[in-house]
Parts: C-alpha cells; structure tokens; sequence
C-alpha cells in the first residue's frame, strides 16, 4: 500500500533521512520506533510531502506521490495524525471533525462524525466545546477522530501517546487496534516501543536517519538489542 | 515587592523627565536668521514635572489599578464566560445588524450635511475594515499594505474617469476587479510568509504603490493627485446644480425641486451604506462556506490544515484576494466622494488605523468592526478641540481600551482561555 524505496530527506543542507527503505502492506498495522531525534517525524513528513524527499521514491497504491504537492496527497485515502495532535483549539470538537471531512458531501460528513462518535462518545458529549478547553487524551482521541473523517484507507499516527496518562494511552491503542478491524491499515510512528510493538503486525527501528532493524513486532520485542535500547533493558 | 515598585515606578518617572524635558522644555526661536533656544516657561516646566509625578505615583500604584480595570472588564459583559450558542448569537446578530441598516438608511434625512459626510468615511472605514478583517481577522495574515488597494480602486476610477469618462458604476466593479487582482498579485511572494515577515512585506508593498502612484507624474499627476472625478449618477441623473455629463439629466429638475447641495451628499452617504451592507453579507456567506472555515482553520494550525488536504496556496490567496476587492469597492466610493485624490490619502497611517479597527473591533466579529469604524472616525473628530493633542488622546484611548478588553469590542465567539490566576 505505502512503500518507500532508498528515500533521503534534507533540511537544508542537513540530510535528515539517509535512505529509509519501508513498506506497509494492506490492512497490516506497522510500527515504526526510534528516539527522539532519529527522524521519524521526518519520514512521516516526508510521506506527506513536506518537506519532500530529495531522491528515492514514495509510492503510495501504485502510485509515486513523491513530487506531488501536499494537499493532492492528503487527498488520496490517508490520513494523518500529526506530532503533538495539532487539532484547532479555537474551534468546537464538531468544526474541527467538519475540517477533517472538508471534501467530502455533507452526506458522507454526517456518517462519519457519527462514527466518530461512537468510537469516542467522549467527543459526541464535548461536541460543542472548544477544542483547546479539552484533556490531552480528549484532544488525542480528536486528533484521531478528524483524520478518520475523510474516511482513509490508511492512517498515519505520529507518536500518538506523547504526554499522555498510561490509562488513557491504553484506551488510544485500543481504538488504534480497533482501526484494523474495520479495514484502515495503520502506520503508527512511537517513542512507546512496549505498547505500539506488541500491536503491530511487523516493526521497524529508526536510529539517526537510518533503518536498523526490520522484524515483525513480537521479534522484535524479543530482540536483546531493541531491549536494551528501547525497552529499558 | 513594595521596595521594587518604588524603584520601577522612580525610574519610569526618570524616562518620562529624559523623554518630555528636551522635547516640551526647550523652544526654538527665530531670532532674525539665527535660530536660538529658549527655556520654556515655568508652567511649562511644572507641567513637565506634574506629568513625572503622575507617572511615578501610577507605577507605585499599578498593580492595584491594574486589577481594579481588570475587574471592570470582568464585569462587562461576561468576558470569562463561555459564549452563547451560534445559531443563537448569529441570530441576535443579524437582528441587531437590520436595525442598526434600517436606522441609517432614514438618518441622514435629519442630520446636517457635515455629519452625514463624517457618516459616508465612517462608512468607507467599515467597508475596509470589513475586508481586512478577512485577511487579519479570519486567514490571520498581518497584512500592513492594506491601503495599497485602497489607493488601486480610488486610482482606478480617477484615471478610467480622467482618461475615458467612464461613470462610477461602471468604475466600481473594474476598480474592486483591478484590486483583487492586485491582492492575488501580492498574495504569491508572500505565500511563505507568517507573521512578521508577512507584515514586513505587505508593508513594503504598500509603500511601493504609494511612491509609484507620487511619481509616476505624466500618468498619475504624482503628487498634485488627480482631480475633477465625477460623482456618481442615479440612472443618469446628476446632483450638481448643472449637467455636466453628456446625455445626463438633472435631478432637481426631474423631480421639479428645488437644488440642494445636501442631495449629492446623501446619495452619497445611501450608495456607501449599500455597498457597505453588501459588504458584510457577502462576507457573512463566505464565512459560513467551506472557504471561510479553510481560512479559520489555517489561522488556526497551518500544519494541521494542509494535513487535511488543504491548499495553502488557494487559502491565502483567497483571504488576500476577496480582501482587496473590498478595499477596492471602497477605493472607488472614496475618490467619488472627495472628487480629488492624491498619494497622500493613501499613506501607512491609513493601513494603521484600518487595522486598528479590525483589532478593536476584536477580530473577527462584523458588529464589532462597525462599532470599531465608527468610533475611530469620530473619536478625532470629537477631539479636534483639542488640536495637536487629538492623536495623543487618541492613543491613549486605544492603550486604554487594550488594558480594558484585550479582545476587543466584540470578539468573535472564539476568545482565549485564560486559567484562574491563583490567589
Ligand atoms: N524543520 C526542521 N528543520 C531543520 N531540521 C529539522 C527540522 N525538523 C527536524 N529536524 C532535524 O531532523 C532530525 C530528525 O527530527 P525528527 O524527524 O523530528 O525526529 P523524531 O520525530 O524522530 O524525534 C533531527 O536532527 C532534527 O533536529
Ligand atoms: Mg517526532
């Protein structure tokens, strides 16, 4: 489904991504892990176009979207939930949803928010608040809930526990498993190597701009070396 | 803490003596060809020292006059609260919006001619301020060259009128287009942009068009400006007293009474309320389409909007482009009204005081740009008594009214959260 093949980012003259080569196939949920700094954000950023991968390719069904403008990938069936939820405070839990489904029919909006609803009736019940008066996992879950609006095929998740209470990061993988059941294949980008190994299908471990390991999530989990790295020995 | 507001509230006292001293202490007398500088007199100098201690006695004084006008914001008008339902504020709104149209459309008929003039700028302040609020207000672009297209669609006019006689109403769309496609132009360099730099840039643009129009003198007359524009016709009647127009007829004679200079002005006045109120309603619709919420939300978070698939390209230009257009409407309403035109009315100060509108108005919100207009046409009006001092009181209105609501008159729904302060 999103396959990256040998794709090197820069910052300017700073090369963030020194060839990553990934794939996420149909209906699998992967994680990728790595710490802070390794160029996650980087790569998922890249997926989107922004900035753009400066050689290797990014193929998404089919199709190299690697010099497509942002918006134009945004509008082919995935989804992303950005580092640090980045919802819009200023609007109610309902504007932000409407934003997520902003090309798609008022039809196809209603059902959405309405499965959006039920799976986080905490929304349906903060549906006129403004975003920003609202918790961290509130604001996760809306994050979550805007990017299904547009009703992707594949969702894309930047650290989606980041701050959040362990209570309410398990609720949030919960849903993410639930994501699977219903067809949506999941890339799920995380510091919380524990948690987003033991729910993916297959795993990737991302160190200064490069791919170290490729495994599926119980290897890797079981992997000395991602145990000592990332798991806390 | 008592210690260190004294030592702050000496040392402002200080500044206040350093700045004022020189400046109101010392006059400059002609004495033949030799200029001398001369003590100001005692009052003067007590004056200066009167306004030292005034400051000093604030600043000891601050925190506790400070909180009583935050209170005095708390209790006007719940600021903390949570806003009203928007089907419910909207609808208050477009109450309050009709009346306030309806009054104005039978008001000139009982006012005098000056007031009814003040009314026609106060008017063509609101249709500005009503399109930069789109830029500022909704797309949350800082755009300080706002006056730029203003000086387009007033130019236009001049120029279409000077050259080809064309009339106002055929002026007024080709000024408002010509603007827009202004807006669009700008809007491309600076789609990069944010904040300061944005601000930096448009502001930069305005001064260019400015000291194009002042020296492009066998086209614009630079700064002589350009005069003789037309007033505008009612189905080919004019207002003066005599014809000037070929094919025109009069008004007063159509109609078989008697000349009034106050007919001009108050056919004025009615066409700026007109296209004043289309202003707002073609806004209000913008606001309410996909567009309108497109500009909110890249205000809001810009990566978070192109996340969605938006085009950051078309919002802006979009903001910039519909923006301009009103400004060129209100270009085109300007030049008819003062009949002459020159660089001048187009300087910053203008870009300024639109802005100050849109923000005292409290960004966003329409009935608080059409209070904000209107109080800041008048306000120097009121204060021309006051002479040289007029944009000093000015000022100190405007600090005073930041102190007092940060968010302006009427914020639009959405106001800052603020916590508790801890006791
Ligand atoms: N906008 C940027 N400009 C320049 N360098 C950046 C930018 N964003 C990230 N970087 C650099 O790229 C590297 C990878 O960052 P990032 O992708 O954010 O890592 P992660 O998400 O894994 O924490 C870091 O060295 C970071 O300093
Ligand atoms: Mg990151």
């Amino acid at each position: 489904m999103l396959v990256l093949e040998d794709v090197h980012t820069h910052y300017g003259k700073i090369e963030a991504l020194h060839g990553v080569s990934v794939e996420v196939k149909k209906g699998e949920i992967v994680s990728l892990i790595g710490a802070n700094g390794a160029g996650k954000t980087t790569l998922l950023m890249t997926v989107c176009g922004n900035p753009q991968a400066s050689s290797g390719r990014v193929i998404l069904e089919g199709r190299d979207i690697t010099r497509e403008p942002t918006a134009q990938i945004m509008r082919s069936g995935i989804a992303i939930v950005p580092e640090g939820r980045r919802i819009f405070s200023g609007l109610t839990v309902e504007e932000n949803l409407h934003m997520g489904g902003f090309f798609n029919t008022k039809g196809e909006i209603r059902k959405s928010q309405e499965h959006v609803y039920e799976l986080f009736p905490r929304l349906k019940e903060r549906e006129n608040q403004r975003a920003g008066t609202m918790s961290g996992g509130e604001q996760q879950m809306l994050a979550i809930g805007r990017a299904l609006m547009s009703k992707p095929n594949m969702i894309i998740l930047d650290e989606p526990s980041l701050g959040l209470a362990p209570l309410v990061i398990k609720q949030i993988f919960e849903i993410i498993g639930h994501l699977r059941e219903e067809g949506i294949t999941v890339f799920l980008v995380e510091q919380n190597a524990h948690q987003a190994l033991n729910l993916a299908d297959r795993g990737y471990v991302l160190e200064t701009g490069k791919i170290r390991l490729q495994d599926t999530g119980k290897n890797l989990l079981a992997n000395p070396d991602v145990q000592n790295a990332y798991l806390g020995g | 803490m008592a210690a260190q507001n004294i030592k702050h509230a000496l040392f402002c006292a200080v500044i206040t003596l350093i700045i004022s001293y020189p400046i109101l202490g010392f006059n400059l007398e002609a004495q033949g060809i030799n200029v001398t500088i001369v003590g100001a007199n005692a009052t003067t100098i007590m004056g200066v020292f009167l306004a030292a201690l005034v400051v000093f006695v604030f600043q000891l004084f601050r925190d506790s006059i400070m909180g009583k006008l935050g209170n005095l914001s708390s209790l006007s008008s719940g600021t903390h609260k949570e806003p009203m339902a928007e089907n419910k504020r909207v609808k208050i709104e477009s109450w309050v919006l009709t009346g306030i149209v309806v009054l104005a459309l039978f008001w000139p008929f009982f006012m005098s001619r000056g007031a009814v003039d003040l009314a026609t700028l106060v008017l063509i302040y609101i249709m500005l301020a009503l399109g930069l609020n789109v830029v500022v207000g909704l797309a949350g672009l800082l755009d300080l060259g706002y006056v730029a297209f203003y000086a387009v669609g007033a130019y236009t006019f001049a120029l279409l009128s000077q050259y080809l006689g064309v009339s106002f109403w055929f002026a007024l769309p080709i000024g408002a287009l010509l603007a827009a496609t202004f807006g669009l132009v700008l809007g491309f360099p600076v789609l990069r942009l944010r904040g300061d730099y944005l601000a930096i840039v448009t502001l930069g643009f305005g001064e260019i068009i400015r000291i194009l129009l002042n020296n492009w003198t066998s086209l614009t007359g630079g700064p002589n400006g350009i005069g003789g524009i037309p007033d505008p016709t009612l189905f080919g009647m004019e207002f003066g007293r005599r014809v000037k127009g070929e094919g025109n007829t009069s008004f007063h004679e159509t109609f078989n009474i008697a000349y009034s200079g106050e007919h001009k002005v108050i056919f004025l006045y009615l066409i700026a309320l007109v296209l004043a109120v289309i202003t707002a309603l073609v806004i209000r619709r913008f606001m309410r389409m996909p567009v309108g919420r497109a500009w909110e939300a890249l205000r809001e978070d810009e990566i978070a909007a192109r996340s969605l698939g938006l085009s950051r390209t078309a919002v802006k230009l979009s903001a910039f482009t519909i923006g301009a257009f009103f400004a060129g409407f209100a270009g085109t309403v300007f030049a008819s009204k003062q009949g002459f035109i020159s660089p001048e009315s187009f300087v910053f100060l203008e870009s300024a005081i639109i802005l100050a509108i849109v923000v005292l108005g409290g960004m966003g919100s329409q009935i608080g740009v059409v209070l904000a207009a209107i109080a800041v046409t008048i306000l120097p009006e009121l204060a021309r008594e006051f002479s040289e001092y007029r944009m000093l009181i000015f000022g100190a209105a405007m600090v005073l009214m930041m102190v007092w609501r940060p968010q302006g008159l009427m914020p639009m729904r959405r106001i800052h959260i603020e916590l508790k302060k801890q006791e």
